[in-house]
């Protein structure tokens, strides 16, 4: 099925589409034009006598007969249905909707009580209800079913659904550190928080971890490389001099300020952003443009941008003000978070495949930000947290006002094209794709429009032939799809150069549609049943005080960025925060990082959130000054231990005994390969394989493609330049657990399991690299000892014991061989086999890839 | 480790505490006795976490193949025929099927028209009509699938039985899924958690050429092999053991440092594993060497619908045979089908229909499936109502899986849905029951099949779970 050449039927539907653009393009009759009214046409006001109609006939049958199975307050909803609610009894339960107004016969209120469908009759096991009444119903539906009852819990049919005191909706609130037992161990406010909780269940904390423990565990944590030798010998000597809080400060400093951690901590963001260089699902195109965010993310976090700030140009970089060409392009950048999703580039209907890029906007964009999704909204309420069709359909409209630049082109493979986001010329951005000669642009130009115009003679063809007349000209099939692919693949590669073919500065991201709409509820989802249009909203649950009102003239994007970004607003610092927590901790404060929802876990230091929040906020939203507070903290430098009787009572650590083992992310383990090997790049290649090689086209025929390296690999600039493409990773990243790029990924997987031991047993990339560091070594050293010395140093940032350096020197010089046959003083181009499979097993050890 | 101890059934002497006595005294002899002792364990295979284990009762199964049908199919357009979805289509919003249903072999099970192969095969097969689960949401629902709880990271299903019952082959990990999906829940619907890291499954998965393309450049579909690395090229066998002799010594002396760290512990445990893989695999997942008869009934070859889950159920058929305990295979398209039903579970069906009959009939020919356990299952069903217009939405209060062979009534229909499908209604089968069941046909009770972890006996089923008797053979 994977075939982009289908059978007949396929065909056809390509003809319908040939009717209609098949650009991706403008938001299309999915949404309509808002008028003045459009608030009020959600539920047009109810006459009194109707509403007076209900009170005294309709709500008490209600209460006395169904609220037993079917209320918030009974705490049952069977069948899934409520009818406590206007909007529960008109959503209805599994059969559909209990009311539909005006239509007695299709509401399952009225077909259950007359008893017409011997299925469902109601109330169950007694008799019915008397003729009166069940005319009074319906002729209660017949009127419109008018229906006061506005407030709405929301249905909750499997869990008990959260309200407005959940946790996670309240603004955070300050509280005093608490009492400590004792006061000579916190080193940062958060510190007493730890304790307190440590000292109420009778634990200590740990002692600190030895200082090159420590040390390894800060470089790992910040910029994702182990530290050189000579780093190690500074921090020994600074504490010596300074102290072990003076040292560890000018160590983070210093560490923060290196262009590094952008490269580290700019990875976890597109972890949560699901960046990815190609659109995945079936047809998985690539996106040759990617890395351009990829790029902007790093380098926004090495300025520290501050994170309202850096969400803000990520959600409506576009409506930003700007002062110079360079600043435009870095803000339209931006907006890829937005475009970078998964894609079905094969989708038959472009209907369906806006209403679903609308709807991977909104998972992402809550999911990553509010660590909540709204997108089960689409069909139906959410079944567990308090997110309503309405708010899916609010946020909908401001993406469906917005269009997407994606920028793949139509081929065989890909029936969707998507513009790319052009870039301003003068910007000075470096374009990896060819220029094309005048003439060839001329000539591709020219065949374009020959193809236009025979479009237009097949549009003609088709009309007549719907309205049953001879057509003038008569096409096949063939032709329609020729034309549709030709046309396609041309416009494509003409929307990458200029008239006279320069190549141009392209991007993905978003721009303001060309109209401003509001987007019609769907019901059950469904783009063929477009309800009544919501306005343009934010979610009710999370409004604030006083609400930010959304422009008519603009998608409110700006808007909806304004709207997270409020101090008020009681998740996204929280959410940010807690990433931030987990990553340097091993588990968020929140352990399910991405779920701040009824089905996620509760907070293990819910004070101590708040007040880093309040903190963060208050610190102008500086992740690196977060980051400094939790690495200086005492809480993170403590040993990492394993003590019985703590472990008994708190396995998970939840309480923050010792600092957590964690086995490195699959980046940190390549880069400190090379970083042994002495052989890693820093530099930052321009794109990817994806933007240099591959370009644009599907990622299933790039096995094909002889100069990609088979494990997508072949470099030695850092690990997190690896081309990220959907559902083909590189294997190192594949193996040790990267982040699935298509999901909003806060917390990644730790396997362990034998093909990741295969890889470094056998893969050409570890063999080089130990090879590299056996080298390395040998230019260290004429002498066994002092190489496997060095060797400890670069691998485990640490020396040898005893034991360990008999060991390996028995294993470089096997008893009974002379040493001059593996201890080489030659620094040849050759290093001794025995010492390159020594430096291979230091690769393979779990002290190498763990860090305690 | 006193307070990680092992329950009952599992002998005393594991490798943690051999390092643990054995590393105690470090030094180079120290280690040469170590690797000395290694060296006899492997060769027996006695005191690997991975050695075979007694049951707690005669096992009626010895592995199990888990079809995993990810996104919820339509049990009512499968196998759960509703006669009323066409009578009521009017008046009660229901969509009847777009399939035809007849009845199948001796036992008279009703089978769809978009599965004809498989409806050969109704007397071998045991449906269970009455599922059903807590969450109709996929990430939950799949979970708890594959691990009895969506709210808690807790070891899989396969997990649990490698751990339950020891591999029948140590040169091969006990737990294999080809290509699992990353999404709902990712690695931990086949992972370990708590349990030592050798129990998680090993995913192997390849990549596959569009058959359009392979015909037209004349290339297999799968032109690499689904596992890479499996041979060093420039270490002999006697060289690359000495190296890992060397790297279990380190790893050795970093676990006696530290006294207690699972990381460490799978690490010596995965590339000991990984060695001993090293000559069986690759002619393991090497399929050339299987007839053209043999690739023509799993409906494998370029350009066919049928190849790629072709190719993992004759793949599941070689590692059942050569002893993985638990092999689990996921559908190579989704079920999830909200939109289009019609089209769409016609092309999931197509996708799959053959595979399964043929691995039916392979382990049948083979004399394997008496005690190879075959379950096909989904993370929930689906509504009965339209839903728009083409599709239909979750539905975890009733829905059907199936079984076939190792120690389950074959040809037997076991439960139901109401009359259109919506809800079990008779003889209703919760996961938890699933899962206590699966067990007890591999010779476990699910009750005594616990984990000490941190002071607690844990257990597949939690406090839930009923080994469904009446569908036992």
């Amino acid at each position: 099925m994977r075939s982009p050449l289908r059978p007949i039927a396929l065909i056809m539907t390509l003809v319908a589409c040939c009717a209609s653009p098949a650009r991706a393009a403008e938001p299309t009759d999915q949404a309509a034009e808002p008028t003045d009214q459009a608030a009020e046409q959600t539920e047009p006001a109810a006459s009194p006598a109707a509403l007076a109609f209900f009170e005294s006939k309709v709500r008490p049958v209600l209460v006395q007969h169904c609220y037993e199975c079917h209320s918030d307050e009974s705490g049952v909803a069977e069948g899934g249905l409520r009818v406590d609610t206007r909007t529960a009894i008109r959503t209805g339960g599994d059969r559909g909707p209990a009311v539909i107004p005006g239509d007695p016969q299709g509401s399952w209120l009225w077909i259950s009580l007359t008893h017409a469908d011997a299925d469902l009759q109601m109330p169950p096991k007694r008799p019915r209800l008397s003729d009166a009444v069940i005319a009074d119903l319906r002729t209660w539906i017949e009127m419109g079913a008018a229906d006061p009852r506005e407030e709405d819990p929301a249905a909750g049919p499997v869990l008990k659904q959260v309200d407005a005191s959940f946790w996670a909706y309240q603004p955070p609130r300050p509280t005093d550190p608490p009492a400590i037992a004792d006061p000579s161990w916190p080193k940062q406010p958060l510190d007493r928080f730890i304790l307190a909780k440590l000292e109420q269940q009778g634990l200590t904390p740990s002692p600190d971890a030895p200082p090159p423990l420590l040390l390894r565990r800060l470089h790992f944590d910040l910029v994702g490389l182990p530290p050189a030798p000579q780093r190690l010998a500074r921090f020994a000597e600074r504490i010596d001099a300074r102290g072990l809080d003076a040292a560890l400060a000018a160590e983070v400093d210093e560490l923060l300020a290196s262009p590094a951690f952008g490269e580290r901590w700019g990875r976890h963001w597109l972890d949560v952003a699901r960046y990815a260089e190609s659109s995945g699902t079936e047809a998985n195109i690539s996106f040759p443009y990617a890395w351009r965010y990829r790029d902007y993310v790093i380098d926004a976090t090495n300025q520290d941008v501050p994170f309202d700030r850096f969400l803000t140009e990520q959600l409506a970089g576009d409506l930003l003000p700007y002062t110079s060409p360079a600043e435009r392009s870095r803000l339209l950048i931006a907006t890829g978070f937005l475009a970078l999703g998964p894609k079905n580039l094969d989708a038959t209907d472009e209907r369906q495949f806006h209403a679903d890029l609308i709807d991977e906007q909104i998972d992402t964009v809550t999911r990553a930000v509010l660590a909540n999704s709204v997108a089960c909204a689409r069909c139906h309420d959410h079944k567990f947290d308090p997110f309503s069709m309405e708010d899916y359909y609010g946020l909908a409209g401001i993406f469906a006002s917005t269009k997407t630049y994606f920028g793949t082109a139509v081929s065989p493979a890909n029936r969707v094209g998507g513009d790319p986001l052009r870039l301003p010329d003068d910007a000075g951005e470096k374009v990896l794709h060819e220029s094309l000669p005048p003439q060839r642009v001329k000539a591709m130009q020219e065949q374009l429009a020959a193809l236009r115009a025979e479009k237009a003679e097949m549009d003609e063809a088709l009309k007549a032939m719907f309205a049953r007349q001879e057509p003038k000209k008569k096409f096949t099939l063939q032709d329609a799809l020729r034309n549709f692919w030709q046309s396609g693949g041309l416009e494509g590669q003409l929307e990458k150069v200029s008239d006279s073919g320069q190549a141009l500065p392209l991007a993905m991201g978003v721009l303001d549609g060309e109209r401003v709409v509001d987007a019609p509820l769907q019901e059950r989802g469904d783009i063929n049943r477009p309800g009544e249009l919501v306005s343009r909203a934010f979610p009710e649950m999370l409004r604030l005080e006083e609400p930010i009102p959304l422009p008519a003239g603009q998608s409110g994007r700006l808007e909806l960025a304004q709207w997270l970004t409020h101090p008020q607003h009681p998740l996204v610092s929280r959410v940010i925060v807690n990433r931030v927590w987990h990553q340097l901790l091993g588990a968020g404060i929140v352990a399910t990082v991405d779920n701040f929802g009824s089905t996620g876990e509760p907070p293990s230091h819910p004070e101590l959130l708040d007040d880093l929040t309040l903190r963060f906020m208050g610190d102008g939203w500086s992740i690196k000054r977060l980051v400094r507070s939790i690495v200086l903290s005492r809480s993170y430098r403590q040993a990492s231990d394993y003590r019985a009787d703590h472990f008994q009572q708190d396995p998970e650590n939840r309480l923050l005994w010792r600092a957590s083992k964690r086995r490195l992310q699959a980046e940190s383990i390549r880069d400190a390969m090379l970083v042994a090997s002495g052989e890693l790049d820093p530099t930052r290649p321009d794109g990817s394989l994806v933007g240099r090689v591959i370009g644009d086209r599907p990622i299933s025929l790039i096995g094909l493609d002889k100069r990609l390296p088979s494990d997508l690999d072949g470099s030695t600039t850092r690990s997190l330049y690896l081309p990220v493409i959907r559902d083909r990773l590189p294997d190192v990243l594949d193996l040790f657990d990267f982040a699935e790029p298509s999901l909003v990924t806060g917390s990644r997987e730790t396997t362990n399991v034998p093909i990741q031991a295969l890889y470094l047993l056998n893969s050409p990339f570890v063999q080089a690299r130990a090879d590299g560091l056996a080298r390395r070594l040998m230019l260290e050293s004429a002498e066994n000892p002092e190489r496997i010395r060095a060797a400890f140093q670069l691998c485990f940032s640490r020396e040898p014991d005893a034991e360990e350096l008999h060991r390996a020197l028995a294993f470089i010089t096997p008893p009974g061989q002379p040493e001059a046959a593996t201890a080489e003083t030659a620094t040849g181009d050759n290093a001794s086999p025995a010492l390159v499979r020594f430096c291979q097993a230091l690769l393979c050890t779990g002290e190498f890839r763990n860090l305690d | 480790m006193s307070d990680l101890s092992l329950p009952a059934h599992r002998p005393a002497v594991t490798r943690r505490t051999l390092l643990k006595s054995t590393a105690s005294g470090f030094g180079y002899l120290a280690f040469a006795s170590l690797a000395q002792q290694a060296a006899a364990r492997d060769a027996t295979g006695k005191a690997s976490q991975l050695a075979a284990q007694a049951t707690h009762f005669p096992a009626r199964a010895k592995r199990v193949i888990f079809l995993c049908m990810n996104g919820g199919p339509s049990h009512i357009d499968l196998f759960d025929y509703k006669p009323a979805l066409e009578r009521d289509a009017a008046k009660a919003n229901v969509m009847p099927s777009p399939f035809r249903f007849s009845r199948h072999g001796e036992s008279g099970a009703w089978v769809s028209e978009v599965l004809p192969k498989l409806a050969e095969q109704a007397d071998e097969l045991c449906f269970l009509h009455g599922m059903h689960t807590d969450i109709p949401n996929h990430s939950q629902a799949f979970l708890q699938m594959h691990t009895g709880s969506f709210q808690f990271v807790r070891p899989s299903l396969g997990a649990w039985s490698l751990y339950g019952l020891g591999t029948e082959n140590t040169n091969l990990p006990g737990f294999i899924t080809l290509n699992p999906p990353a999404d709902n829940g990712g690695a931990r619907n086949y992972g370990s958690a708590f349990l030592p890291a050798i129990f998680q499954g090993t995913k192997i998965g390849t990549n596959q050429i569009p058959g359009f393309y392979a015909a037209l450049l004349g290339v297999d579909q799968e032109p690499g092999p689904p596992l890479k690395n499996i041979k060093n090229p420039n270490l002999t066998t006697a060289e690359q053991r000495a190296q890992l002799d060397l790297i279990r010594d380190l790893n050795s002396q970093k676990l006696r440092r530290d006294v207690f760290n699972p990381e460490i512990e799978g690490a010596i445990e995965s590339f000991e594993l990984a060695f001993r893989m090293q000559d069986e695999i690759p002619q393991l997942l090497d399929l050339s060497a299987e007839s053209e008869t043999m690739l023509q009934l799993y409906g494998i070859g370029s350009g066919l619908a049928t190849d790629r889950f072709g190719r993992q159920c004759l793949l599941a058929r070689r590692l059942a045979e050569a002893g993985v305990r638990f092999i689990e295979l996921t559908s190579p398209i989704g079920w999830d089908h909200h939109f289009l039903l019609k089209d769409k579970l016609a092309e999931s069906c197509l996708a799959t229909d053959q595979p399964i009959a043929a691995l039916l009939t392979d382990l049948k020919q083979r004399g394997m499936l008496d005690d190879t356990l075959v379950v096909w299952a989904g993370e929930f069903g689906r509504t009965p109502f339209a839903q728009s217009g083409t599709g239909r939405d979750h539905n975890n209060k009733g829905y059907t899986i199936w079984m076939a062979g190792g120690g389950v009534k074959p040809g037997l229909s076991f439960g139901a849905t109401d009359e259109h499908g919506t809800k079990a209604v008779e003889n209703p089968v919760h996961i938890h029951d699933w899962h206590a069941t699966q067990l007890h046909l591999l010779g476990l009770d699910h009750k005594r099949l616990t984990f000490n972890y941190a002071g607690r006996d844990f257990r597949l089923t939690d406090v839930y779970g009923d080994v469904v008797h009446e569908i036992l053979a």
